[in-house]
């Protein structure tokens, strides 16, 4: 017998690291001002048949100071209208891929993606969250992605009884988690920011650990 | 070995002690751009173990071809070398069809992008970025030209070791994980600050890819082997009360 005879075999993650500040050569090329693959992700996750109300989402991501973090870059992953992942573990698989990706503009600072609201999905316990999309942050001077989540402005009821939200102890920073429904030139537009750090804990946006 | 099942079963939770905290003062542009509060920790629901599925069809013939990929009437100018290994889980087993994306400085430690400065020189035949998805096995690999180290604003004549950065998506969205590739052997590995705030010398080890002598290409390329561990999903045993 081995000396390791019966160690259960748990290996560590690899060590994160922060995509620094070219991280859009990797991830978004086109954003870094060059083309080199034939297809790109993107921020646009619908086209003429994705089924469900069309939505921008849009917003800034600020640092501690206050400053705009003009190099992060962002990914989202939700599921579709009527709440179905389209990944192999849901019990009805969507075909719609309900991921993108986008770096915030280097002169703006702003986020957009172009996607759809998503529906409720069910919970750890069979209960249903919330409408919400996740989303990681990654750019220089973050070591490890940032998880955080979207919810509607407009889902007051959904929100309350969503078991994620109601989770967050500090029922202010909640808050944080809500984009602000908006019509703009008849489009429907979600906004949120994201501050990364403060100004106040309360202000903060709530990041997960997943 | 058969496909793993594509369960809601969670993943192991994350072990922060394997990680750079947020705040690392060492690297100072974390001090302003981690958060103060702690973490919210959440069980995984479908959210958290789903994550999009990357199909070969998007991906072009050239896309883990780092040496082929931008040429533009000559070959770039560097150390062919070419990277491999596996990604596999927690539990050791492998993680087919991950999307591995690459991105890095030319061999003169310079990036193709906009707010690059160093007077180091672009290459014209060189764009720095690829991406390969891993076979069945877990396997991946990709050709490139060994990138070169570079001077950063952090202290005034602080170095970055050459270095790879390494993107992958695995089967949940909970294994998201973004790393870089260091090379054995480089002097600056020892006082990198980005390297550093990592507090656990194993996990550092761990990001320095390996001379693989035995996989050289004969008169043409050195290779270098880099493993990557993603978080393992956990069995659904027992389930119910």
């Amino acid at each position: 017998m081995s000396p390791q005879a019966n160690t259960p075999l748990q290996l560590n993650e690899t060590a994160s690291q922060t995509g620094g500040p070219y991280v859009h050569i990797g991830l978004a090329p086109e954003q870094a001002g060059f083309e080199i693959f034939e297809k790109n992700f993107g921020n646009v996750l619908v086209d003429k048949n994705t089924k469900g109300e069309r939505i921008a989402l849009e917003g800034r991501v600020f640092d501690g100071s206050g400053t705009l973090m003009r190099d992060v870059l962002i990914e989202i992953w939700q599921a579709d209208a009527k709440g179905h992942y389209a990944h192999p573990a849901d019990p009805q698989p969507s075909t719609w891929r309900g991921w993108g990706r986008t770096g915030a503009d280097f002169q703006t600072g702003l986020y957009r993606f172009e996607t759809i609201k998503p529906g409720r999905v069910p919970g750890v316990q069979g209960e249903m969250q919330a409408p919400h999309i996740a989303m990681i942050l990654f750019a220089r001077g973050i070591n490890l992605g940032l998880h955080t989540r979207v919810y509607f402005s407009d889902e007051a009821q959904a929100n309350t009884e969503d078991p994620v939200l109601a989770g967050i102890e500090w029922a202010a920073r909640r808050q944080t988690l809500v984009a602000e429904r908006e019509k703009r030139d008849g489009a429907v537009v979600y906004r949120f920011d994201i501050r990364v750090q403060g100004p106040t804990p309360a202000e903060e946006t709530v990041f997960f650990d997943i | 070995m058969p496909p793993p099942a594509h369960s809601a079963a969670p993943y192991v939770m994350r072990d922060p002690a394997l990680h750079a905290p947020a705040l690392a003062p060492g690297y100072k542009t974390s001090v302003l751009r981690s958060p103060r509060n702690a973490l919210i920790s959440i069980k995984h629901g479908l959210t958290e173990v789903t994550a999009p599925v990357f199909s070969a069809k998007e991906l072009g013939p050239l896309d883990d071809d780092l040496i082929l990929n931008y040429v533009k009437g000559g070959l770039p100018v560097g150390e062919r070398i070419v990277m491999h290994g596996l990604v596999h889980d927690s539990f050791g087993r492998p993680v087919p069809n991950a999307l591995v994306e690459v991105w890095q400085a030319n061999a003169s430690g310079r990036y193709r992008h906009p707010k690059d400065s160093y007077i180091g020189a672009l290459d014209p035949n060189f764009g720095g970025c690829g991406r390969v998805l891993t076979d069945a096995d877990g396997h991946y690999r990709f050709r490139t030209i060994k990138p070169g180290p570079y001077p950063w604003r952090n202290r005034i004549n602080e170095w970055r070791p050459a270095h790879i950065h390494v993107a992958l998506s695995g089967t949940g969205w909970a294994q998201r994980l973004v790393t870089q590739l260091y090379f054995e052997g480089d002097p600056l590995i020892a006082g990198c600050p980005i390297l550093r705030t990592i507090p656990n010398e194993e996990q550092i080890r761990g990001l320095i890819a390996l001379q693989d002598t035995g996989n050289f290409v004969e008169l043409d390329a050195r290779c270098y082997r880099f493993d990557i561990v993603l978080r393992g999903q956990r069995q659904t045993w027992f389930e119910g009360r």
